[in-house]
């Protein structure tokens, strides 16, 4: 069978540029090699509980109506209304470190007022960075020179703990790089942090992915479970089809992947030459995530936020550590702590820090195992002497690492945020081969989505050649 | 097509991309974009919606002709002259 287009990977990516195809009648299949859809932001199951991987909140908060922002324009694309997404806002979220607390809610005036209260000597700058920020066009398919976002802070902020304390949330939830980041990604991201804000999806990202897996086969998608890509193979440059594990052959005008850039390249057949640009860039940051289930509220055990972005040392610093996690900072999120109608069945907290894919890779069965509940145990302990014990109202627990993350979504280094160098209009160097996804460099539930109806839009439904076959 | 019909054709894909806007208050000679937040990419699913209901090209240089529901339908009306208007 020929199709139009291929897309590989059922993440929030893939599942986007399935639907907007599939709306305008092109023949298009997905293929994934898990037997779960989601990729990066997928879910779970053990002990009868469903849990979500990626998200702790979906960012990029907007109400309902406010069309133009990337939430606006994601749901129109996708023909969804607001209210399909059953969205709950966020209570109050923070930023802590040793001797400052930052809270932030979804209305960004607070923001301004807590910085003004607790840096009064630097809100004057803090608001010229928001001024260049919101005239920022941070949404551009064209790649632009990397700015240091280091540099660009410091020319309007002197005080290096305010400087950490806004990097923290935003390298945490979406900084590919490490140390710093390119600043269109910093403004991305401190716009739907920040200015949007955290929202969740009642049912989680199991519901979500429903979602938008019927929407996507009642417009005549066709989705591939259990099916990995073994090659990509192309002729004198142009994309010819892919060869599934298993031996089955699928062929198609245009290949979507969401596998990763470099993920991509390696799969293709004749082989390409990867330049040091390439492979150097492969991503490197990657997480420790531990879940515990409570036999109550957070709020009960002095956890009122929704997130917590922790710093328990004076400086942040956002790179692999050179021990299997780094506990001095981390992601507190307690999934309870949203608007929602009713209280969610059990209590949950889950913490985040950053780790070493290349370390817990050279552990055997046995030794990682034990690291698991070692360092599960240094971080909850690191935890408590800035926040509450709560290790006596634990009913259930559960960690995933580097390792678990590369062995489901097959993300090199089990690099959540994909590559440090992005690939913003999706070319290659095979014609008609695309990258979506992290690596496109639209990051977060809103992001990814937007990254597969973007490359979707310009490489097949806008584009010339397209039209004319 | 009639010029009305014409017009409802283009409220029809408006109502489709659009599902949370109301439609029936459009004015035709002001702009779309303005009236209705429309951005590009709204422009583009206009654009495939005509081929995919009418088989219409619309090439990118004329994408101009459909500022407002009158350009619209000035456009429009040549090419749809001869056809129905789906129920």
């Amino acid at each position: 069978m020929k199709y139009d287009v291929i897309v590989v990977g059922s993440g929030l990516s893939g599942l986007a540029a399935g639907i907007r195809l599939a709306m305008f009648d092109k023949r298009v299949v997905i293929v994934e090699k898990h037997t779960v859809v989601g990729g990066l932001n997928s879910y779970y199951t053990r002990k009868n509980r469903t849990i979500d991987v990626g998200l702790h909140a979906m960012t990029n908060y907007a109400p309902k109506g406010a069309r133009s922002t990337p939430l606006g324009k994601l749901l129109k694309q996708l023909r969804l209304s607001h209210d399909d997404f059953r969205l709950h806002e966020q209570e109050m979220s923070a930023i802590r470190f040793p001797d400052k607390c930052l809270h932030f809610t979804n209305d960004f005036e607070l923001f301004k007022q807590e910085i003004s209260e607790q840096f009064p000597d630097q809100i004057d700058g803090f608001m010229g960075l928001v001024k260049k920020i919101e005239s920022y066009d941070e949404l551009s398919l064209f790649t632009s020179e990397w700015t240091s976002s280091q540099d660009i802070l410091k020319s309007y902020i002197s005080n290096p703990i305010l400087i950490d304390m806004l990097f923290c949330p935003l390298m945490y939830y979406g900084n590919a790089s490490e140390r710093d980041m390119d600043f269109y990604q910093f403004v991305i991201m401190f716009k739907s942090i920040f200015i949007e804000g955290f929202a969740k999806p009642l049912g989680g990202m199991t519901y979500i992915l429903n979602l938008l897996v019927d929407k996507y086969k009642n417009l005549g998608g066709e989705l591939r479970m259990d099916s990995e890509v073994e090659s990509i193979t192309s002729k004198n440059g142009i994309f010819k089809g892919v060869n599934l594990v298993g031996g089955d052959q699928l062929t198609a005008d245009v290949l979507i992947s969401s596998m990763g850039r470099v993920e991509t390249l390696k799969c293709c057949n004749p082989p390409l030459e990867l330049d040091w640009e390439d492979s150097g860039s492969t991503g490197q940051v990657s997480f420790m995530e531990s879940l515990f289930a409570l036999d109550q509220e957070p709020k009960n055990l002095g956890y009122p936020n929704s997130i917590v972005f922790f710093c328990t040392e004076n400086q942040f610093r956002y790179e692999v550590p050179a021990e299997l996690i780094d506990v001095s900072s981390g992601v507190l999120c307690c999934p309870n702590n949203f608007k929602y109608p009713e209280n969610l069945s059990e209590g949950m907290i889950r913490l985040t820090n950053l780790a070493s894919f290349r370390l817990w890779n050279t552990l055997s069965r046995r030794e990682y195992i034990d690291a698991k509940k070692e360092w599960r145990a240094k971080a909850l302990e690191n935890l408590f002497t800035f926040f509450p014990d709560f290790r006596d109202s634990v009913v259930f627990l559960d960690s995933f690492t580097p390792k678990t993350i590369y062995k489901y979504t097959g993300h090199l280094n089990g690099a959540v945020y994909g590559s440090s160098k992005k690939a913003k209009d999706g070319t290659t160097p095979i014609r008609n081969l695309f990258i979506c996804g992290t690596d496109q460099g639209f990051l977060g539930i809103v992001g990814a989505t937007l990254s597969g109806i973007s490359m979707a839009n310009l490489h097949v439904l806008q584009s010339k050649s397209a039209q004319n076959r | 097509m009639n010029r009305e019909e014409v017009r409802q054709a283009v409220v029809d894909i408006l109502e489709d991309i659009a599902p949370d806007e109301d439609v029936s208050s459009i004015k035709d000679d002001i702009s779309l974009r303005e009236q209705m937040d429309l951005d590009s990419m709204d422009f583009l699913d206009i654009v495939m919606e005509l081929r995919k209901r009418f088989n219409i090209e619309v090439p990118e240089s004329d994408y101009q002709e459909l500022v407002s529901m009158a350009s619209c339908i000035k456009y429009l009306q040549p090419l749809l002259k001869d056809r129905q208007l789906a129920s």
